[in-house]
């Protein structure tokens, strides 16, 4: 299923091959593995320098378990991922440590992933301290700065972590990730708890950052307008699998996937007036415990033939940067 | 789960091995000659040679370590030099002693542990929360041979409600087991109360309180086996410290136990019984971290035990 | 049937603050609203502006300390909840008042696993048995689209999608058809189609139930959808209150105008989206003025020497803003923050080191 990209010039920074990530279900008296969530199923794709990257798709579909997965949050079960010509799956733990440094992540829930029992000033401190360039003495200032730019003041650096909203917190993940200088951001539902003029504050940074210093984001997000606006190209997947990955005008205004443009058909519009027809997808949500055989989408496909039942639809090129997996259109 | 404990016995192996090494040569390097000790004083040289021989001391010690690996792989720990009955003879009418002790003591680290901890944290900063944290101040920092001196001298001399020494009813094993359960309660309840304050802020417990949970539950089911998990840990600690308080406590209370036995033999040099005690020791130990790890996944499945 | 009964929920000059050692956070200061029977009212505003704080202390859940309530009435159909003991509310948590928190995440017990945790609210309030408050929750997560719910039950939160964990935080809450329900930020972790099918369930549900509902949300797209009236928060106080045809069409105040203004357009395509300038006074050093005059593109002097009522215009809607007054058409002093600065222009200095 490799994807052959007409980006010739430019290089891949993070390649992703056949990732898999199953998840026992532990079942029984002496917990015995009874079954498997088969949360990312075998996905591809290339990031190249530079570029945002945005994954979207249903709930539970596997975006957040693909970026642990590449990151190596939890060990995928299979594939490879290459980040800069490194294998990033045979790296010795402590190796991969180092290359976070690199490679950061700004969670889907902020609070979670912060320390409880440190302030925010500590928290972003030791971040600085991985990197190490900042001389320890400037170091608080710094965190001023970091804390400044996304809109928090800085006097909040002696709160601890409870003591702020959802939006603050999320925030404060953000500027930790920023701190030690990455070259490729996960930024899993970075924005969501944020209003939209905080977080076109945010997203303005974001891509002000990537054009001085050259960054790279794999962008997961539910909103769909911040997903236009931000990324260059845009993979859907559903169930573990990728179902069409195009650049985001492709992808907006061509979309070829029926799953594609039945999430695109309800997005809901900022106004009263715009009421369009929504494409309702039928039938139940499909588990990743017994996904369907043949194409993951079939039971739910307003366009499914007998065929799609049995064969997996292979990813194809339909444009010169849109591949979609689906045999029928 | 039997795959987990399986391995854990497996990796028990090579720790024991470790254990009968070190005391193994511990005994090798203290002064003092079993032989001569066993001999008497005046004892002729060739007497002490024969006893020797008899008891394989004059072989090469590697050879002797070896000689005795291979036994205690099939149960047997040897001869006790002092009795001349089995070793494990010997443990085994002290264990049952020591055993039941350790259980009431532990009991008494967890019970009066967890309360005092559960009360301190709902009612921070209440006259009740700061006079058990003095208590639990106090109790950690009390050596517990001198807190079994007194409590003697309280409740066995003063008061005569309890027996001043050795073994066999209900009453004998109350002080002793107060005594030696005391230091081990105070660390618990204070590990206790850290965890639950920082438990109750958790947004979990704002979600229960928000469904309309009566306070009660939520303290003792949300709150408690979230908090517990750092607790197992100091319990499981907090039983070594106990094994070898056994030791001093068991000498104050005259109790027949592995303490006891411990430490005649060394006084002894009684190598066979000391390597053997220390051995079924830590059988005992690396089973309680064993039990200690296995309610870690019972409390919280996210743990992963590989 | 007189005005009393039909508003479920009145909120009269709420004010919930922060005491640190040093210093006071106004996380709330001076909230009014109010919310009928069957009507779903919004709440919008910066984050950080009392959202949050602002529902928690309906529910009476403001963590204490270092917060209280300093101030106010929460009248929920004529009763001041403030004046109830902890126990009268435990009876109202969960029965009739319930409430979505925002950060599913955490606010899930991480060692029971989420069937249950939706069936203890369903045993409390219902008198179910056990076997049948689990169906009953199984039931509830199939309601809120959980795919093989009877699986999912069994589940504890962390082997849940964020989004999952979202609907569970939903089935909780609506397990004991409560009368009030208080949403905050429901649909962050949920795609589009989910989000839709979500919403679509608490119609339902006003319909046949008439539940009232208020939803936190910085989602406008989901106001629009929702919302008959939306309440703009803005640094702990209420600035703009009215219906959500004339949120869209008319916003009064210029923070609305702004807020609005920052919405990435799905037809159009813009290098840079455009923001409201600075960010919100700090908390502990508020402007004299009106708090918004910092930031304002029409701030006049008047705007930062005193603060503005929220004061009525046409019908029900109500603004916070010096330009809505008689004061405005007699100042005429210029306006003082230049409109046409945005932040772009200041130099980003975030990568102290650079990245070679
Ligand atoms: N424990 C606390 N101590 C001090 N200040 C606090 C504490 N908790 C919250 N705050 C402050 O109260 C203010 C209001 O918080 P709240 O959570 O209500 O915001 P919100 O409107 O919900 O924002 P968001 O949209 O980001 O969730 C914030 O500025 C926050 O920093
Ligand atoms: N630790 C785990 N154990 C078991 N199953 C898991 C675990 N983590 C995730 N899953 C399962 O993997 C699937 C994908 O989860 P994931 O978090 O990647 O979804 P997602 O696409 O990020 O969804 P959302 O948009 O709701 O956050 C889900 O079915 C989830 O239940
Ligand atoms: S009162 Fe003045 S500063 Fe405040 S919003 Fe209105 S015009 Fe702007
Ligand atoms: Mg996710
Ligand atoms: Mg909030």
């Amino acid at each position: 299923m490799q994807l052959e990209t007409v980006k010739k010039v430019k290089k891949p920074l993070l390649q992703v091959n056949d990732l898999k990530q199953y998840f026992p279900i532990k079942g029984g008296l002496f917990g015995r593995t009874v079954n498997h969530v088969k949360a990312v199923d075998g996905v591809s794709f290339d990031i190249y320098e530079g570029e945002t990257v945005s994954i979207v798709g249903e709930s539970g579909c596997g975006k957040s378990t693909t970026g642990r997965a590449i990151l190596r949050l939890e060990e995928p079960t299979d594939g490879k991922v290459t980040f800069q010509d490194k294998d990033l799956l045979g790296l010795s733990k402590r190796k991969m440590r180092n290359m976070r440094k690199d490679l950061q992540v700004i969670f889907q829930d902020p609070y979670a992933s912060l320390n409880p029992r440190q302030t925010v000033g500590r928290i972003l401190e030791e971040a600085l301290e991985i990197l190490n360039v900042v001389p320890k003495k400037e170091r608080p200032q710094r965190v001023k700065e970091l804390l400044e730019q996304v809109g928090l003041q800085a006097e909040f650096a002696d709160r601890f972590p409870h003591e702020f909203s959802g939006g603050q917190r999320q925030r404060i993940g953000i500027a930790r990730a920023l701190a030690v200088e990455p070259k490729l951001i996960i930024c899993d539902e970075a924005v969501s708890a944020l209003d939209v003029s905080v977080q076109a504050q945010i997203l303005n940074l974001l891509k002000k950052l990537q054009r001085q210093y050259n960054l790279t984001y794999l962008f997961i997000s539910h909103d769909l307008g911040v997903v236009r606006h931000i990324s260059d190209r845009v993979i859907v997947m559903y169930l573990g699998r990728v179902v069409e990955i195009a650049d985001k005008k492709s992808l907006f205004e061509n979309p070829q996937h029926p799953y594609t443009k039945a999430l695109l058909s309800a997005i809901p519009e900022a106004s009263r007036k715009r009421k369009k027809e929504r494409m309702i997808l039928k039938g139940d949500v499909p588990s990743p415990i017994d996904p369907p055989t043949g194409c993951r989408f079939h039971t739910r496909c307003p366009l499914a033939t007998e065929q799609c039942k049995v064969k997996t639809p292979e990813v194809r090129q339909v444009g010169p940067e849109h591949f979609v997996a689906c045999d029928v259109i | 789960m039997f795959v987990f404990i399986a391995r854990r016995i497996f990796q028990m192996i090579p720790v024991l091995l470790g254990v009968t090494l070190v005391v193994f040569l511990i005994m090798q390097m203290v002064p003092g000659d079993p032989a001569v000790l066993l001999a008497g004083e005046s004892a002729s040289d060739e007497q002490v040679q024969q006893i020797r021989s008899q008891l394989g001391l004059d072989e090469p010690v590697v050879t002797q370590y070896f000689t005795y690996v291979k036994n205690v792989a099939q149960g047997d720990l040897g001869t006790s030099i002092r009795t001349n009955r089995p070793v494990i003879d010997e443990i085994l009418t002290r264990l049952p002693i020591t055993i039941e002790l350790a259980f009431w003591s532990i009991l008494v680290t967890i019970v009066l542990g967890l309360l005092a901890g559960i009360i301190s944290a709902t009612k921070q900063y209440s006259f009740s929360d700061i006079s058990l944290m003095v208590v639990a101040l106090l109790g950690v920092s009390l050596p517990n041979f001198w807190l079994g001196l007194m409590l003697i001298l309280y409740f066995s001399v003063k008061i005569q409600i309890f027996p001043v020494s050795g073994w066999g009813t209900f009453m004998h094993v109350i002080l002793p087991a107060l005594t030696l359960g005391t230091g081990g309660a105070a660390i618990v309840a204070r590990m206790t109360r850290s965890s639950m304050l920082e438990v109750i802020r958790q947004d979990y417990i704002r979600t229960a309180k928000a469904k309309g949970v009566k306070e009660r539950i939520i303290v003792y089911k949300h709150a408690l086996k979230n908090a517990l998990i750092p607790v197992i840990t100091v319990v499981g600690l907090q039983f070594g410290a106990l094994l070898g308080g056994t030791v001093l406590t068991e000498t104050v209370f005259a109790i027949n136990g592995i303490g006891r036995l411990i430490i005649d033999a060394i006084r002894m040099r009684d190598m066979p019984v000391v390597q053997g005690t220390i051995l079924v020791v830590s059988i005992i130990f690396v089973l309680v971290n064993m039990i200690v790890d296995i309610s870690y996944r019972f409390l919280n499945k996210r743990i992963d035990l590989n | 049937m007189n005005k009393q009964d039909q508003d479920v929920l009145v909120v009269k000059n709420l004010k919930t603050h922060f005491f640190t050692e040093d210093k006071v956070t106004k996380a709330v200061d001076g909230v009014d609203f109010k919310v009928k029977r069957g009507e779903t009212l919004g709440i919008v505003g910066e984050s950080g502006c009392g959202k949050s704080m602002t529902s928690l202390s309906i529910m009476r859940l403001v963590p204490s300390p270092p917060g209280k309530i300093v101030d106010g009435e929460i009248l929920f159909k004529g009763e001041n909840l403030l004046d109830k003991s902890e126990e009268e509310m435990r009876k109202v948590r969960g029965n009739e008042i319930s409430m979505i928190f925002q950060e599913p995440m955490t606010s899930l017990n991480p060692v029971y696993t989420v069937g249950e945790q939706i069936a203890e609210a369903i045993r409390i309030h219902q008198n179910a048995g056990k076997k049948e408050a689990w169906n009953k929750a199984v039931d509830m997560l199939k309601l809120v689209g959980m795919p093989s719910p009877e699986k999912r039950a069994k589940q504890e939160p962390h082997e849940l999608s964020g989004g999952m964990r979202q609907r569970v935080m939903i089935a909780i809450a609506l397990a004991c058809n409560p009368e009030l329900l208080i949403a905050d930020e429901p649909t962050t972790a949920l795609d589009v189609t989910i989000q839709a099918q979500i919403l679509d369930l608490l119609k339902k549900l006003q319909n046949e139930l008439g539940t009232a509902i208020v939803m936190i949300t910085h989602d406008l797209g989901v106001v629009a959808e929702t919302c008959d009236k939306v309440a703009v928060m803005y640094a702990g106080k209420v600035v703009e209150y009215t219906d959500v045809d004339s949120l869209f069409e008319n916003p009064k105040h210029p923070y609305t105008e702004g807020l609005l203004n920052s919405i990435p357009k799905l037809d159009e395509d813009v290098e840079e989206l455009q923001a409201i300038r600075g960010s919100v006074p700090s908390p502990s050093d508020l402007p004299k003025g009106c708090l918004f005059a910092p930031r304002c593109p029409y701030a006049r002097e008047l705007c930062h020497q005193s603060l503005p009522d929220l004061t009525e215009m046409d019908g029900e809607i109500k603004v916070r803003c010096w330009m809505h007054t008689e004061e405005w058409k007699r100042e005429d002093t210029p306006i003082t923050n230049d409109k046409d600065q945005t932040d772009s222009d200041k130099g980003v200095t975030l990568y102290a080191a650079g990245n070679s």
